[in-house]
Parts: C-alpha cells; sequence; structure tokens
C-alpha cells in the first residue's frame, strides 16, 4: 500500500503540537490517494511520542531515538528521513513548519531531489496525485497558489495554527524501531551549550498574544534616579509589570513592534511582524501600537483583535475588531483586574 | 576567509502589495530594496571577512531586479559582486536555486555562506538549506552572534525555539543570520558613487556548469489577501467601564 509519512517534530522527548495539525495535511493527500499514513519521530521519547501519534489515529510509526539524536541536530536528523524516504519512496512527506520541521523537510526534500512548498496554509489532494496549496509571501501580504508536479515525492511542510489538530481518538500506532544514519563522528555540528528561559509561552504557538509598542514608555512610573535612560526603563517596566500580569492571567505571550524593539525597550525575540514572527492567535491585545503594514503584516491573522492606543486615529483600529480609545496604563491594569475577577483567579 | 552573502532585491518593506486581475503581483511605485533580513549577513561578511583581512563576495540569482540589492551591497563595502542569470532560471524553484547557488559559491571559492534568515518576497528559508545539502556543508540557522571564526572552524551563538544554544561547527559551513547579530551599515557617499560605476559580471549556467532538471513546484498565481472584517467596535466608558465591556465581548466571540 502506498504511503504518507507525517514527520513529527519534538524536542525535549516532547512533540510540538504543531505536528498533530500536519497529520490533518497528510491525511488530506492519503484520503485522496487510498495511502496509509507512517508517523516518523526521531529523538528523545520517540516511541512515547510514537504512542501519541497512534491516539491521533495514524497506525504505524518509525521511531529513531539515540544518544546523538538527543538534541536537534539537522545533519542527524535529515540523514535519518533521508535514508527512511530513499527506501520507502513514499507519495509524500508532511511535517510542521517549526524551526526545526522546515530545515528537516527542506533538507531532506534537498537529499533527494524532490519538489517541496513549505509553510503552506491550505492544501488540496487529489486522486489522480495533483496537490495545491496556499503560501503567504511577500512578508504575509499577498498569497500564492503553489502546485507540485506529480512525478517525484512531494515534501509539505505546514504552517502551524493553519490547520486543526485531528480529535485524539486513542487508536495504537504499530511501532518499528530504525537505527540512526550518522554516527557521532559523522556528525558536524557540535553542541557546546545550550539556555532555555523556562516557564515562558513560544509567541508563534501562544493562544493568546499581547503586544506593546512605542507608547509603552508613557509609563507614568517614574524612573528610579541614575538610571542611564528613563524612557527605556519606563517601556521595560511596562512590559514586566503591566503588560506582564495580563499575559499570565491569559496564559499568553508577550510581544513587541519593531519600534519597541528598535528602541531598546524589549529584546527582538519578542518583534511581531514583516522582519520579525508571524503569529496568528485566538486573541491578540495591541498596547500602544500605531499598526504600520509592516507589523499588520505578523499579525492580521489573529482570530479576534484588540486595540488599545490613545490616537483614535491609528491604523491599528482599522484592523481590530475591538478598539480601546485611552491610556494603555489605564486601561491595560482595568482589564487585568476585570479578567482575574471574571476567570475566578 | 572569503565570504559570500546571497542576496536578492525585494520591494520596499513598507510597500502596499497588490494583486492585479491576470494574478500579477504588483507595488505601486515603492523602490525595490536588498531584502532587508541580508543586510544583517553583508555587514557581518564586511567585519568578518573584508575587514578581517579576507574577502567578502555578494552573489544573486536571477534578472536584472536583482542588480539592485548588489549595488547596495557594494555600496556597503562589498569587494565583489556576481549576478548568476539564464533563462532557464525563470520559474526556478527552491531546488534549482539551491543547485545554482552550490556551483556559484564553488567559482567563487566561499569558506563561509551567509545569508538573511529568510526572504521576504518569497517567505522562505527553504532554498537556504537546501544549498547547505547540495555542497554538503553544515547549516546553521538563526546565528545571533559568532563567536569565533578561523579558516577551518567557527563556533555561533543560535537563537533556538525558547532560547539560545552554542555549537562548534567545521567550514566550510552554511549560516543564516538574524538581525541581533550587528547593526548595518549605510552605504556611504563615495560608495554609493562607485557601486553605481561597477559593471557587474554576469554568470550564466554554463559558465557554472549547471543544467536544471525542469521545477516541479510551480506557483499558478497570486491573490491579494482576504479583505478582514472592518467592522471595529469602539469600546468607549472610564477604563473600568472598558475593561468589563471588552471581557463581555470577548466571551460572547468566544476567546476566553
Amino acid at each position: 500500500m502506498s504511503e504518507v509519512l507525517v514527520y513529527i517534530d519534538s524536542a525535549q522527548g516532547k512533540a510540538h503540537p504543531a505536528s498533530w495539525e500536519a497529520v490533518t495535511a497528510a491525511r488530506l493527500i492519503a484520503d485522496a490517494r487510498g495511502a496509509q499514513l507512517t508517523a516518523v519521530v526521531i529523538g528523545p521519547s520517540a516511541a512515547v511520542i510514537a504512542a501519541e501519534a497512534g491516539s491521533y489515529g495514524i497506525p504505524a510509526a518509525l521511531v529513531c531515538d539515540n544518544a546523538t539524536l538527543a538534541d536537534f541536530r539537522l545533519e542527524a536528523y535529515a540523514a535519518t528521513l533521508t535514508k527512511l524516504v530513499r527506501d520507502r519512496t513514499p507519495l509524500a512527506v508532511v511535517g510542521p513548519a517549526t524551526s526545526r520541521g522546515r530545515e528537516v523537510l527542506a533538507a531532506t526534500a534537498a537529499d533527494t531531489d524532490s519538489p517541496m512548498l513549505g509553510d503552506v496554509m491550505s492544501l488540496a489532494a487529489s486522486a489522480d496525485g495533483g496537490l495545491t496549496a496556499e503560501r503567504a509571501v511577500y512578508a504575509g501580504k499577498a498569497l500564492a497558489d503553489a502546485s507540485v508536479s506529480r512525478e517525484g515525492i512531494a515534501f509539505i511542510s505546514v504552517r502551524p495554527r493553519a490547520f486543526s489538530a485531528p480529535e485524539a481518538a486513542g487508536g495504537a500506532a504499530a511501532v518499528d524501531t530504525i537505527a540512526p544514519v550518522l554516527a557521532e563522528s559523522d556528525i558536524p555540528v557540535k553542541i557546546d551549550a545550550v539556555e532555555l528561559e523556562s516557564g515562558s509561552v513560544s509567541l508563534t504557538d501562544a493562544r493568546v498574544v499581547i503586544s506593546g509598542g512605542r507608547a509603552m514608555a508613557n509609563n507614568p512610573k517614574p524612573a528610579p534616579a541614575g538610571v542611564a535612560d528613563p524612557a527605556i526603563w519606563k517601556a521595560q517596566d511596562g512590559f514586566a509589570n503591566t503588560l506582564g500580569p495580563l499575559c499570565e492571567v491569559l496564559g499568553g505571550a508577550i510581544g513587541a513592534s519593531r519600534a519597541a524593539v528598535d528602541a531598546g525597550y524589549i529584546s527582538y525575540a519578542h518583534q511581531v511582524g514583516q522582519t520579525g514572527k508571524v503569529v496568528a492567535p485566538d486573541l491578540y491585545i495591541a498596547c500602544g501600537i500605531s499598526g504600520a503594514i509592516q507589523h499588520q503584516a505578523g499579525m492580521r491573522n489573529s482570530t479576534v483583535i484588540v486595540a488599545v492606543n490613545k490616537d483614535a486615529d491609528a491604523p491599528i483600529f482599522k484592523l481590530a475588531r475591538f478598539g480601546l480609545v485611552g491610556d494603555l496604563y489605564e486601561i491595560v491594569p482595568a482589564l487585568t483586574d476585570e479578567l482575574k475577577k471574571r476567570l475566578d483567579q | 576567509m572569503h565570504i559570500v552573502v546571497f542576496t536578492r532585491s525585494t520591494p520596499d518593506t513598507a510597500a502596499t502589495i497588490t494583486v492585479d486581475t491576470s494574478g500579477r503581483v504588483g507595488w505601486g511605485d515603492a523602490a525595490l530594496i536588498v531584502n532587508p533580513w541580508d543586510e544583517y549577513a553583508l555587514e557581518e561578511a564586511l567585519v568578518r571577512g573584508k575587514e578581517a583581512g579576507g574577502k567578502a563576495t555578494v552573489i544573486a540569482i536571477g534578472g536584472e531586479i536583482h542588480s539592485e540589492a548588489l549595488k547596495h551591497a557594494l555600496a556597503m563595502g562589498m569587494d565583489e559582486a556576481i549576478r548568476v542569470d539564464d533563462p532557464a532560471l525563470e520559474n526556478a524553484d527552491s531546488l534549482a536555486y539551491a543547485v545554482t547557488a552550490a556551483a556559484a559559491a564553488q567559482k567563487a571559492g566561499a569558506n563561509l555562506i551567509l545569508a538573511g534568515k529568510e526572504s521576504v518576497d518569497v517567505g522562505s528559508d527553504q532554498h537556504l538549506v537546501q544549498l547547505a545539502r547540495k555542497l554538503g556543508w553544515p547549516y546553521l540557522s538563526n546565528v545571533a552572534h559568532i563567536t569565533a571564526l578561523s579558516d577551518t572552524s567557527a563556533t555561533v551563538v543560535r537563537l533556538i525555539d525558547g532560547g539560545k544554544q552554542t555549537v562548534t561547527c567545521p567550514l566550510p559551513a552554511v549560516m543564516t543570520v538574524t538581525k541581533e547579530i550587528n547593526e548595518p551599515r549605510f552605504p556611504s557617499f563615495i560608495g554609493i558613487r562607485k557601486a553605481s560605476k561597477t559593471a557587474i559580471p554576469v554568470w550564466s549556467l554554463a559558465e557554472l556548469g549547471v543544467s536544471l532538471p525542469a521545477p516541479r513546484t510551480a506557483v499558478a498565481g497570486f491573490r491579494n489577501l482576504p479583505a478582514r472584517e472592518a467592522k471595529t467596535e469602539i469600546i468607549t466608558g472610564t477604563p473600568a467601564e472598558q475593561a468589563a465591556t471588552l471581557v463581555d465581548r470577548l466571551f460572547e466571540e468566544k476567546v476566553l
């Protein structure tokens, strides 16, 4: 029976939730072609993750777990996937367009001279092997309709939060263990140190994102005497002590506009927009952000957008479902209090 | 140390992108600029290559429009710019790009390839991963700092999901850089004048010894983004009243 491989991205022994969304996309192809789904899990706790894949209705899984795969290294992971693809010649390989997933799929597509559509937002498959997908181009300002030829193995990476994950129905996958391809001495990259921020919600996976802009510097709290730049201090304090508590109540992640990042108010890792991260949460709250076109490119696919801004003419209000004209330093604490009350925290 | 940067021209990031009825993309009278991510790669190549006693070369693959990016790179101070162009590159997909770029990097004699973390027009880094694979070189994405660099090895800090990672790898290698790595310089007036007078050599696929297979992915056309429901409800009142009404609405919209 022909086969569609689903690449399950994982780190520290946990599957990235976008992997299950990729299952939905893979099933579209498998159903159209009468093919079976097989999960590929590489890295720590691969067998546990394969069992989870089974609960999402995948009947078979290939697992590879070994000391050389403890941390993600592209060369080691791609070599393993490439060998599987060469041995099994699936119809397609589908995975999540997470930072690791997109790299592994692109590398394996190159190794096997296969066509790839990356970061797709929707997918249509036909019985004769036709495959078309929708991709965001020009930094999310336009859409492209792309297609893959019928020859060759189609590689598809799926944008996180573009597909919904299947319901976990409690099936079990038949697991096959495979050997890693590269020995430690064949892996060029050596990891010297890893520094992880604990407890923070990843921006791109968050259900709620609360972003601050240039107006974060309008914090009424006086900066302590002797700080080098009072505006930076005020903005940083605002991110931590005004947006922070709202973020905690909602279990969200903190974002920022490019203006706030460039001014040194918060690190680049939080930047949302054309030259930052693209997010699509259920709820996006823009605080003191005017809404330049570059920022919109990073958040316009959010389900509900709330804008808080002093300037009633700010472009962000055109995009928002709900607009609150006023001072974020008055509105955000009031909102945090109200939510605490209503969510019983 | 010979650092090669791959770049391309993209519409200005402030441009409004529109798609006409025949599915073609336009950006009005907005200027073409160097892909913004690549400015960081160019700056790093200047500091670590040219100014460290080595060489810094910039290469673009594609039509005449990419000369804009190459001129900008020359004006920043890059030693040499090359454009690879060939009728066969029309409709090239990421794999064709990778095969071509690999041959160009080898002909130029690169020890290290740098690029921005993605191209804003195609919205992808796929062609850069694939370039590394076609060369058989290691690929390190999202490099935020180069800690040590010699002709044979590099130690870098990479941004990974939820944190940072320090890694060492042998050269040659392909790396993409993030904006934390440096502050790109503006081209000087003298640089701009010099760049405008420089003739940029164009390499053909035959010169690179590359023959491309027929592309197996295609873009049928482009579309404008679906319009967002622009039904904005402005919530008024005191901050406490605004907060209470917003929470009501968020419950009604079922996002809470």
